[in-house]
């Protein structure tokens, strides 16, 4: 899961650095990315893994690094 | 017949209760905003004597918590101040609502640090004008994105910016800037920094000759700063911008809109009391006008005061899941659209009604100002920019 993550970031999240080699707790927002970044990002990893992100999950937190990312992915694809 | 009183004043809600802060402030908009306005718009000159009297009311530390001495007034409260001043000059009303969206940052992102909280006890005393540095020449109009960066050497900053606008900045005592956390930080990795005077130096470099909004006296300049490093602010930007600069603002611009409205409208009615007077027994033509011009001005007044209740509520008791919400930023900026339009819209009805006598500059009911300061609204942040943050928010919202 993570390196499809890394993927999705490498591909919308407009990173000043490498989202490949990026530590899995670095925070994106200081790494560049936008909020309307995070926005193309969230989808893309709405359409990949066929989920829905709540509202309750659109937070700043939770898209803060690659770790809370998948924190919230294994939340939304529990029980599958 | 006794049909008198063609005033434009807003009405005192209650003749018996003790004079307010709302009173005070009515007054100063009647009898110190008013009179000035049409000097301060023709000479496009910084609107000198009602910020001093707002002073006198201790009113520049408004929203500072009571613990450090302010009046820990309420956002809804101040909400209405800048209205009730907009009525007599929109220009004073939009300094003093710029004010306070700064004050209201340091307030509420900046309490762990003593430097910023003995800072916000002499704006208690000293009544302090805070002007802002957000704009930067290089990136375009995004607030987010910033090119100039903070250094920090020895428990010091040091910091520069070519800004494109900066409101009051030849009168203020000082000035909240944002920039790049580090020099090597990323343009969206922002921090708000707060330069105390004695700490910058300004270098002009263009004028402020515009259609309204003139006495806001807001040209470009070159700024120079450095102070001691626990003036930078220690939340992050993007928390400060979500939470409260981005709320504040539009909330407290949507109060001054209404008040231009709301002024415009008033004068409307009075002249349209006169044309009845001429011809007693007969409605006027412009009356219709009139009512309906009345009914978009009620909707503008609902939508403003709603929105204003409800981030007073959300920003005193709601946490920052709420504040960082998509629904909170879609409401806030929906605010700003519509209040920005409806005000043109109202002003624009207004002229229609008082015809050559509102297009006259010289006459007791020109409209002029008022429309040239409506047509503010809709740039400073372009409702497009606006609106295309909301589209793309409204790609995820799910309403549930």
């Amino acid at each position: 899961m993570i390196s499809e993550i890394r993927q999705i970031l490498k591909e919308h999240g407009r990173l000043a650095s490498d989202a490949t080699t990026l530590a899995d707790d670095a925070d994106l927002y200081q790494a560049g990315m936008t909020s309307h970044a995070s926005v193309n990002v969230m989808l893309a990893l709405e359409g990949h893994f066929d989920v829905e992100f709540p509202d309750s999950m659109l937070k700043r937190g939770v898209f803060s690094s690659i770790a809370t990312i998948r924190e919230a992915l294994e939340t939304l694809t529990q029980g599958r | 017949m006794t049909i008198a009183t063609p005033s434009t004043q807003v009405a005192s809600k209650s003749a018996t209760a003790a004079p307010t802060r709302v009173d005070a402030v009515r007054r100063i908009a009647k009898e110190i905003a008013r009179p000035n306005a049409a000097d301060v718009d023709h000479k496009a000159r910084f609107p000198v004597e009602t910020i001093q009297a707002l002073k006198e009311q201790k009113l520049m530390s408004a929203l500072v918590p009571s613990d450090l001495g302010g009046a820990a007034l309420g956002f809804g409260e101040v909400a209405t101040i800048c209205e009730v001043l907009a009525t007599g000059c929109a220009s004073a009303a939009m300094v003093f609502a710029m004010h306070q969206i700064q004050i209201a940052c340091i307030a509420r992102h900046g309490r762990s640090a003593p430097g910023l909280c003995q800072y916000l006890r002499e704006v208690v005393e000293k009544q302090y004008v805070v002007a802002s540095v957000t704009s930067e020449v290089g990136v375009g109009g995004e607030m987010r994105n910033s090119v100039a960066a903070v250094s920090r050497e020895g428990g010091r900053y040091a910091v520069n910016k070519d800004a494109t606008t900066i409101s009051y900045c030849e009168h203020a005592d000082d000035l909240l800037l944002t920039a790049r956390r580090a020099p090597e930080a990323p343009p969206n990795d922002q921090v708000l920094v707060l330069l105390k005077k004695g700490d910058y130096r300004v270098e002009k470099t263009g004028n402020w000759d515009t259609l309204g909004m003139r006495g806001t006296c807001s040209p470009s300049f070159k700024v120079f700063a450095q102070g001691p490093e626990d003036h930078v602010l220690p939340a992050p930007f993007a928390d400060i911008a979500s939470h409260t600069m981005v709320p504040v603002s539009h909330v407290l611009w949507a109060s001054v809109w209404l008040g231009i409205a709301s002024s415009a409208v008033s004068t409307a009615r009075a002249f349209v009391r006169q044309q009845a007077r001429a011809k007693p027994g007969t409605v006027p033509p412009t009356a219709v006008r009139l009512a309906e011009v009345s009914s978009l001005l009620q909707t503008m007044r609902t939508n403003v005061h709603d929105v204003v209740s409800e981030a007073e509520d959300l920003m005193t008791h709601g946490g920052s899941d709420a504040l960082s919400s998509i629904s909170f930023a879609l409401k806030m900026n929906n605010l700003k659209v519509a209040a920005s339009q409806l005000v043109v819209q109202v002003v624009n009805q207004t002229l229609l009604i008082c015809g050559i006598m509102g297009y006259k500059n010289d006459s007791p009911f020109a409209l002029g100002r008022h429309l040239r300061d409506a047509h503010s609204a809709a740039l400073m942040v372009g409702n497009d920019r606006i609106l295309a943050t909301n589209a793309s928010l409204l790609l995820v919202l799910k309403d549930d």
